[in-house]
């Protein structure tokens, strides 16, 4: 796109913030204002649109460090509630993963496993600020003498705890279906046998990368919400893979971009932080994630103004297909169709249900939206953006 | 096949009888009991899935009535716990009932007791088990 009739920069937007002056709407709102006034008004109007999502996403953890016990611990193995988290860092530091389950858990030998208890669990524990049973294991050197310990933190009294997740924030997801004659049990819920519900997980018109599909304002050091304090996007996701089919208005047809964020997770909140089981699957986090988009110019006026109508998601049966590494669409179906509840394929008439709460997800756009205005939270320049696509 | 998930409750002054086994031989009707307290003197309470014909049931079921049994069906033990929902709608398309729906403004969970039947899918489903099945003796008491 070349020259643009409205453009505005970061330091402009964050003056109008501090002044109490800044326009900010949801993501939800701006789709109205968008088709009313069109986007070189909307850029006008409107300073920064907010996102959310909150939905189960795997990928996620904590970095923790537990402070030294006298005598000291280089401790080598750690558990947290009995969750083994990775201890190879240093001597009282740990990573604990998301999906990580219960050492004792049955796992999937009681069938289909309930796996109740895990990373993500620790965590939802930690911000809760319930007490956590820490234990460590050690070989024992000349300076860490200990090698075995046994204590009770709580989130509040630990040295340093950040949420740091490697891949968050799907721009797009499959929708789900099982053409064989049997229920399974998967990352993305339960599936009936013989296309019993078809199963989506994102937010939609609230998602943050669907509102900048190209990624133009969003990169290194992005101040984004997360688990309901302030958080940082560090860096693309894993699996981040922008060069995917994209629609007339740039939005990819199938999953595409990814975000690694990181915030303090003592400033984090339960609510937008809460352990999964998945039947039959495993645990996981489920993150409450929004990332505000500068209207910089008419051309993020036009991306922010996307709505349901406009994204697609291919409809892949995860009974045959998906195990055997096939992602062959079914059907292509707009997320205007998932949420009205039922979509069609083969004239055959499927329940649709979502994973990600869109409700959640608004609350989270319109609570970054009260901060924003209330100049408690100011936007952020990247220092470097996300890689988009090679041809865009 | 019929079923029913039902709390039994016995007056004190019964539980000394053979009752249950009554739904079996008297009535063509298969028991699965899932919990029981039933002490001499004392109230006692049993959780109890039944199945056969449903006029099998019905009859057998009258018969517990008029010997002084109360019932209650289990359906009304399956509970939200509103404070764990996250909202996500998982359970909606796995509810055969309806009972778990979404509502589609505000995309908020909509459970409603009367629908349900009790079937226990989306206690396992709930990716945060926020359906619980209060089967303890302190909430079927309540």
């Amino acid at each position: 796109m070349g020259r643009h009739q409205v453009s505005k920069t970061y330091r402009e937007i964050n003056e109008k913030i501090k002044a109490g002056r800044a326009v900010v709407v949801t993501a939800q709102e701006m789709i109205g204002i968008v088709r009313e006034k069109g986007e070189v008004e909307a850029a006008k109007k409107v300073d920064v649109v907010t996102t959310g999502t909150f939905s189960p996403m795997c990928s996620s953890g904590a970095f923790i460090n537990f402070g030294h016990s006298v005598p000291g611990i280089k401790a080598s193995q750690v558990w947290l509630n009995g969750v083994p988290a990775y201890a190879g860092l240093a001597a009282v530091d740990l990573y604990i993963g998301a999906t990580e389950p219960k050492q004792d858990d049955p796992l999937n030998r009681v069938y289909p496993g309930e796996f109740l208890y895990g990373g993500g669990h620790v965590i939802h524990d930690l911000v809760s600020n319930k007490p956590v049973h820490l234990s460590a294991l050690a070989y024992g050197t000349h300076c860490y003498p200990r090698k075995k310990l046994e204590k009770r933190v709580v989130l509040k009294d630990l040295p340093f705890a950040q949420l740091c997740n490697p891949r968050n924030c799907y721009q797009n997801y499959n929708c789900a279906v099982n053409v064989t004659g049997k229920t399974i049990y998967t990352y993305m819920g339960t599936l009936k046998p013989r296309m019993g519900n078809a199963n989506y997980c994102t937010s939609g018109q609230l998602n943050p990368l669907f509102n900048d599909p190209y990624y133009k304002t969003m990169g290194i050091g992005t101040r984004i919400f997360l688990g309901g304090g302030v958080g940082y996007i560090v860096s693309p996701g894993t699996q981040h893979n922008p060069d995917v089919d994209r629609n007339e208005r740039g939005i990819p047809k199938r999953p595409a971009g990814t975000l690694m964020v990181l915030g303090d997770l003592k400033k984090m909140h339960p609510r937008y932080l809460a352990g999964v089981s998945l039947l039959g699957y495993g645990c996981s986090l489920a993150v409450g994630l929004g990332v505000p988009i500068p209207v910089l110019n008419e051309e993020m006026a036009y991306y922010t103004g996307v709505s349901d109508e406009d994204i697609v998601t291919q409809v892949v049966d995860y009974g045959k297909d998906y195990p055997k590494g096939d992602a062959r669409p079914l059907a292509e179906v707009t997320y205007a169709q998932l949420r009205s509840g039922n979509i069609e394929i083969g004239g055959k008439k499927i329940t649709t249900a979502p994973l990600s709460s869109y409700s959640r997800a608004l609350e989270i756009a319109n609570l970054l939206k009260k901060w924003i205005e209330q100049g408690q939270f100011l936007l952020s320049e990247p220092q470097d953006l996300i890689s988009g696509p090679e041809k865009t | 096949m019929y079923k029913r998930m039902l709390v039994l409750r016995f007056p004190p002054q019964i539980t000394d009888q053979p009752l249950v086994c009554t739904l079996t031989r008297e009535f063509d009707l298969c028991f699965n009991i899932l919990k029981a307290e039933i002490l001499p003197g004392q109230e006692g309470i049993m959780v109890l899935e039944v199945s056969g014909h449903k006029k099998n049931v019905t009859d057998g079921l009258r018969f517990l009535r008029d010997v002084g049994v109360k019932i209650k069906s289990v359906e009304q033990e399956i509970r939200r716990n509103d404070d764990m929902c996250i909202q996500c709608g998982a359970c909606t398309g796995i509810c055969p009932t309806n009972a778990l729906t979404l509502d589609r403004d505000t995309m908020e969970v909509i459970f409603d007791p009367k629908q349900c039947k009790g079937c226990e899918l989306c206690v396992a489903v709930c990716p945060v088990r926020a359906m619980e099945i209060r089967f303890s003796k302190e909430t079927v008491l309540l």
